[in-house]
């Protein structure tokens, strides 16, 4: 207590609104929690690793234009005979801005027939949502979609 | 956990690929909103479906917050033999919920 009382108002004040400062800048941080494209390379890179991707036999299926960010349907097709010599192996669905640049990671194989899935997903803003398909002889495939989103998910606060 | 709907074709002929389509009731809260209160709403998503013919494993998918509440998923499978589809749904506290279907193939 002595300690502080060498301190005078205007130091405790300062020091104060130095803290509120920090607070704020915090709370921005958080409240813009939006992935980048930067980030969106980061986890592609953590679930394929190095391997060099080629844009090529990956169809995404969105509607270019989406009224309703919280559920947008979303089909991935991949290329493939689905042969046991020659499958798909794994597909990732990435996007650059949502708060998460993960979407959803499928596994398959020759099993499936034909390598395709639909899905709902929620999409923030008006951004590039990209698929990478890993084959059973190592290779990746990218496609990607250009979408407008007109009403975002995510910002809408709770009503219960 | 919750209901869940399921569509596998009841019957199918050897070899033929058939569609399934799954839905399950589940909010996938993505831990991003804010209440009324203002204090953030928790994260609660289901993580992991993944399906089974016959128990073997034929599609697995890891979900993310970005998925819609209520998941739906289709996708595809070659009608091998007569049997069991299962399908599992286990969200983030690691409750599963186990559906089946039955399937004959000619």
């Amino acid at each position: 207590m002595a300690h502080a009382n060498r301190h005078s108002r205007r130091d405790v004040l300062r020091a104060a609104g130095a803290l509120a400062g920090c607070g704020g800048l915090t709370l921005l941080a958080i409240r813009s929690a939006a992935a980048t494209p930067a980030m969106m390379q980061d986890a592609v890179r953590s679930v394929i690793g190095e391997a060099t991707v080629t844009k090529g036999k990956v169809k995404l299926d969105l509607p270019p234009i989406v009224e309703n960010g919280n559920s947008v349907p979303c089909t991935v097709s991949v290329d493939s005979a689905m042969t046991a010599a020659d499958y798909v192996k794994a597909i990732h669905i990435f996007n650059e801005k949502n708060p998460q640049p993960n979407v959803i990671s499928v596994r398959l194989g020759p099993r499936a027939g034909r390598a395709q899935f639909s899905t709902r997903i929620r999409l923030a803003d008006s951004q590039t949502v990209t698929a990478i398909a890993e084959f059973s002889d190592g290779t990746f495939w990218s496609g990607d979609i250009d979408v407008i989103v007109t009403l975002a998910a995510c910002i809408e606060e709770s009503i219960h | 956990m919750a209901r869940a709907l399921i569509h596998v074709p009841p019957t199918a002929k050897s070899g033929e690929i058939i569609e399934i389509k799954t839905l399950i009731s589940h909010v996938m809260e993505t831990g991003y909103r804010t209440g009324v209160t203002g204090a953030p709403i928790p994260r609660d998503i289901i993580d992991l479906f993944v399906c089974t013919y016959n128990g073997e494993e034929v599609f697995r998918a890891q979900l993310f917050p970005a998925i819609a509440a209520n998941p739906f998923i289709s996708f595809f499978t070659v009608a091998t033999e007569s049997g069991t589809l299962a399908f599992s749904w286990t969200d983030q506290h690691g409750q599963t919920q186990v559906q089946t279907a039955a399937i004959i193939v000619e």
